[in-house]
């Protein structure tokens, strides 16, 4: 690890006035359960951090006029126990226990979740964002297993590690960051994250000197929003996930109605399956609708050499999603 | 006069029970310290610079930069360093007053590589070059052109490490000319070897070693290692104490690896189920020695007819250590695959088949006993289906049999105990507690021995001025502690009955110690107190020294080799996900007179845990293209958690036929079969085979579409 500054302002004013206008100089500490294993793998070497924990406004869960707002800094322990998403977002509170691990759920948050960087090993194991040696991609060369099956024409292979970013785009999320002027800027959740196209671009839209301040899920208007997550991993306890499905819809006597449907860990970001969201559309939610969701859901899939295994995973997860949201 | 030989089962007061370990509450509050926590006054921490190429010739070695940061007390390098074969081997070491700052260190250290060619890629046996060894017996081709039936299949087990959860690696100082050194080891009497004594330039007779608790070692942790004679260089060259533990990353990159085992595999048999036939072609790696496990076939070895190919795969990977039953596991899951596949092309029970061949194995009717046992205890008959669980939905259930063996002879070991005249009692052996409960059971000998309650007894291990004892490998510790130590009592209990003879009226020959007490054999009511009995020897301590051989151990029945054990595994996949789950996990083990059941069986769930580990989840991944291991860390290179391991049953053979062979160790033979019995068990399951261990979402899955059980 190398040595850096280390300021842990009081209020998001000072905060951004700290970062940098490049990335790599400044880096952003939430929960630290990435950050510090980057910090010491050397993945990360800013010259210095910012600590956002004594910024009290990031914290908490609160109702809004444009719905329920939870502060980057809300620890994922904290929305999984809060009792309207308990209520309300299956979806949010299967993504957060999905993760496996009391630890990082106690101190990791929704910004820092949303934010956290990618775990391809070849990334990990210093070969940049896209995993090359030369013009040499070492992720379509090499071992691929845990990669992407979509968005694999571009440079980017690795697969966006969010587990909160499939059910928040599904749920129609917006976030919300601040610049230095003090700007708030409002992004949804479905262009938060992006495909790198190099090395000097990251992985969502936030600029080096914007904070990820809140994520509001925006009201369902009374009507019953029927919604859930399922998680494919290897593990039963702490595990990275192989595929996730996180499933969205309306219910209305019976039928789907503004089904959203997002895959996760298949794509360098939150893949939005639309074709395969409108098969619900009006239909009658059962087994049979579910598999042709899947099977929908898993077209378009380009998978690299070592990771055709994941169509079917991304087939159960998307059957067994809408099954659970229709339960 | 009390014999040395093991009391029968109604003498036992201590030996055979299940006691608690001795170091469970300094353990479980941290009391207990490790290397890793041996912190000594003007500490310094040594990092090491290691090579990010697979294979390069090292053209030079700068450290001036580093030497230059402050904070920097002491800088080695690999004089001899020409040439590096596997990322992560160490060139260089720079030792400094803190940890950052020594890390810092590291990266200013410039060494000038030229790449060469490499190779890291194990599965492919037409990457070997050469005539492979090869092995007939009987008339194989015959064999075949007789057989009713003749299954072909291919099966394989990874490079998989050894994952110690404390790190290679010892804190090292030197001091008015003799070197303390608190290494993490198996070996405690044989570590300070000749390469140490070289590093530090201080004779072997000078070096003192300490290590009293172990955080896992499973056999790559005998010798010092390029870690150990580093630290011991570095405190030589800078005078102050080193602490140099490996990170985790290298400790799973160069600390050991168990060689894979790939093979093609040809059986024969009769159509009601004999095995006639047996053809391997095995292949795998041990990084650049190429060795695969090649104890084929493994267990059934009395097959009458028999063909071994063996193929060596040198590759740019860290060097092998040896992993808890060496070739044991990866041979048993390669030959019990290929026997159960046989079972399943005979439409046969695989439990029925099993017992159908034990006459080609070694111990036939332990074995025979064993799977009675394991089948009672998992329900078989209950369970069991033919291979392919017909139930509907994605959920498939399965059983799977493993058979294994081991030898667990005791080693050489001495023991000293002391008895003083005020009563107290010392027993000190140079051996070392690797977790498995040593200084329990040393404990429990003497305290038995003595007619003493177990706190009576004080139990020093761990150093090498103690009385010599054998590195802790080949389950061979029990075998040799408990006979050294019960020799060692023995004859310091002849002692005090001889001081006591007299006063008792009677003859040392005529007296034992029971209850605290000497007493008269046929005459209990004649006694003397183990206290006053001790006042007897004067004012000078006694002490008796007990030594134990392998010949003469098992000569005269304290010891003993050869074991059997039977594992059933009983799992659940899910076929649209490939997730296994272990349900359940059964296994029945003998290992001759069992001196503490409780941390016997704690042997045996660790073994299972270790073996369900290695059968779902482990696998060391490698780039091709760079010659990297890409998961040295603990997120993708997996070990079971507790949610992962199911209900475990384990069941000791004991009484007659098993307590009067002497005593065997236990360490190794339960991580044998659990690759082999879960791979069964998963392709009863499942209908289909799933070649190679780890048994992943990925290779289920891809297996079954091969198969065309799902689309």
């Amino acid at each position: 690890m190398k040595a850096f500054e280390y300021s842990a302002p009081k209020s998001l004013k000072d905060a951004t006035a700290l970062l940098s206008s490049s990335w790599g100089e400044t880096e952003i500490l939430a929960g630290g359960t990435d950050l510090v294993t980057s910090l010491k793998q050397g993945i990360a070497a800013p010259k210095r951090v910012v600590s956002l924990r004594n910024i009290r406004e990031l914290r908490g869960v609160d109702n809004s006029r444009q719905g329920l707002r939870i502060g980057a800094m809300t620890t994922l322990e904290e929305i999984a126990q809060n009792k309207q998403i308990k209520e309300a977002y299956p979806a949010i509170v299967t993504a957060i226990s999905s993760i496996g691990s009391p630890q990082i759920i106690s101190v990791g948050t929704i910004g820092g979740d949303l934010c956290q960087r990618p775990r391809c090993w070849y990334f990990r194991n210093g070969f940049g964002l896209l995993g090359r040696q030369g013009e040499t991609s070492l992720v379509r060369t090499g071992d691929n297993r845990y990669h992407a099956i979509f968005g694999t024409d571009g440079p980017a292979l690795f697969v966006s590690p969010s587990s909160l970013g499939p059910p928040l785009i599904a749920l129609g999320a917006t976030i919300t960051a601040v610049g230095p002027d003090g700007k708030k800027r409002d992004i949804p959740a479905g262009q938060f994250f992006q495909a790198p196209k190099s090395e000097s671009e990251r992985e969502t839209a936030l600029k080096s000197n914007e904070i990820l301040t809140a994520i509001t899920i925006p009201s369902a208007g009374g009507r019953s929003l029927a919604n859930a997550t399922y998680e494919v991993r290897h593990r039963h306890g702490l595990d990275w996930p192989y595929v996730t499905a996180s499933v969205a819809f309306q219910r209305e006597n019976g039928v789907a109605r503004k089904p959203q449907l997002v895959l996760g860990h298949v794509a360098p970001v939150p893949w939005v399956s639309a074709k395969a969201a409108q098969a619900l559309e009006g239909g009658k939610l059962d087994e049979a609708t579910a598999k042709r969701c899947g099977d929908l859901a898993a077209e378009g899939a380009k998978p690299l050499s070592g990771n055709a295994y994941k169509i079917q995973l991304v087939k159960t997860a998307v059957k067994r999603a809408v099954l659970a949201a229709a339960a | 006069m009390p014999k040395a030989e093991w009391p029968p089962a109604e003498k036992r007061t201590l030996i055979g029970k299940p006691i608690d370990r001795a170091d469970g509450p300094a353990k479980a509050t941290g009391t207990a310290k490790y290397s890793y926590d041996i912190n000594r006054p003007n500490m310094l921490w040594a990092k090491v610079v290691t090579s990010p190429h697979p294979h390069a010739e090292v053209a030079g070695i700068d450290t001036s930069a580093a030497e230059k940061l402050e904070g920097v007390k002491g800088v080695w390098k690999d004089e001899a360093a020409k040439e590096v074969n596997y990322v992560g081997q160490i060139v260089a070491a720079v030792a400094a007053t803190t940890e950052e700052i020594a890390t810092e260190a590291v990266s200013l250290v410039k060494v000038n590589y030229n790449p060469l060619e490499h190779q890291v890629v194990d599965s492919d046996p037409e990457l070997f070059k050469g005539d492979p060894n090869k092995r007939d017996q009987g008339n194989v081709d015959e064999a075949f052109g007789k057989a009713d039936v003749t299954h072909s299949g291919n099966y394989g087990v990874p490079v998989i490490t050894h994952c110690c959860l404390e790190p290679h690696g010892q804190v090292a100082e030197i001091r008015d000319g003799e070197m303390y050194v608190w290494p993490s080891t198996q070996n405690v009497s044989g570590y300070a070897d000749r390469g140490l004594s070289e590093a530090a330039g201080i004779p072997q007779n000078k070096i003192h070693v300490d290590c009293q608790y172990m955080g896992g070692g499973f056999g790559s942790k005998f010798n010092p290692g390029k870690w150990g004679t580093i630290s011991a260089a570095l405190a030589k060259q800078t005078g102050r104490p080193v602490k140099l533990l490996l990170d985790r990353d290298l400790e799973l990159m160069i600390a050991g690896n168990r060689p894979s085992g790939f093979s093609k595999i040809k059986v024969g048999a009769t159509k009601d189920g004999k095995v006639t036939a047996f053809e391997s072609e095995v292949w795998g790696t041990s990084g650049m020695s190429g060795n695969p496990p090649d104890l084929m076939p493994y267990v059934f070895d009395k097959i009458p007819n028999q063909r071994r190919i063996v193929k060596r795969i040198q590759t740019n990977r860290g060097p092998a250590q040896a992993w808890r039953a060496p070739r044991h596991p990866q041979n048993c899951y390669l030959t019990l695959a290929a026997l159960a596949d046989t079972a399943a092309a005979l439409k046969m029970d695989e439990l029925e088949f099993f017992t159908k061949n034990l006459d080609l194995t070694a111990r036939p009717d332990v074995y025979k006993e064993e799977l009675e046992i394991a089948a009672r205890l998992v329900n078989y008959n209950q369970k069991k289906h033919v291979r392919g669980d017909k139930t509907p939905g994605p959920i498939k259930r399965g059983l799977g049999i493993s058979v294994h063996t081991w030898g667990g002879l005791g080693h050489d070991s001495e023991c000293d105990v002391t008895v003083s005249p005020d009563g107290s009692v010392e027993a000190k052996i140079g051996t070392q507690d690797l977790g498995t409960g040593t200084r329990t059971v040393i404990q429990q000998v003497v305290a038995d021995t003595l007619g003493l309650p177990l706190d009576a007894v004080k139990v020093q291990i761990g150093k090498n001025e103690f009385p010599r004892s054998g590195g802790s490998g080949g389950s061979t510790t029990i075998g040799g502690v408990s006979t050294s130590s019960r020799l060692a009592a023995t004859a310091a209990l002849n002692a005090v009955c001889e001081a006591v003879a007299q006063k008792l009226g009677t003859t040392a020959e005529n007296l034992e110690a029971a209850g605290g007490a000497i007493r008269q054999v046929d005459k209990p009511s004649n006694r003397i107190s183990w206290k006053d009995a001790c006042a007897a020897l004067g004012v000078m301590p006694i002490t008796k020294r007990g030594t134990q051989t392998r010949n003469e151990g098992k000569a005269k029945g304290f010891t003993n080799e050869g074991v059997g054990g039977v594992q059933i595994a009983d799992v659940s996949v899910d076929i649209e996900t490939g997730v296994v789950t272990l349900n359940e996990m059964v296994a029945v083990q003998d290992c001759g007179l069992i001196v503490n059941l409780k941390l016997t069986e704690s042997q045996v769930y660790g073994a299972l845990i270790m073996g369900i580990t290695y059968a779902l989840y482990e696998e060391a991944v490698y780039d091709p293209k760079t010659g990297r291991m890409l998961n040295a860390d603990m997120e993708f290179y997996r070990l079971a958690g507790i949610k992962d391991i199911g209900l475990l049953k384990v069941h000791m053979m004991t009484g007659k036929g098993y307590d009067d062979r002497g005593v065997i160790g236990i360490g190794e033979p339960p991580v044998i079969s659990p690759g082999a019995a879960i791979g069964n068990a998963v392709a009863n399951a499942i209908g289909v085979r799933v070649p190679s261990l780890p048994l992943t979402p990925d290779r289920i899955i891809t297996a079954l579409q091969k198969e065309g059980s799902i689309v």
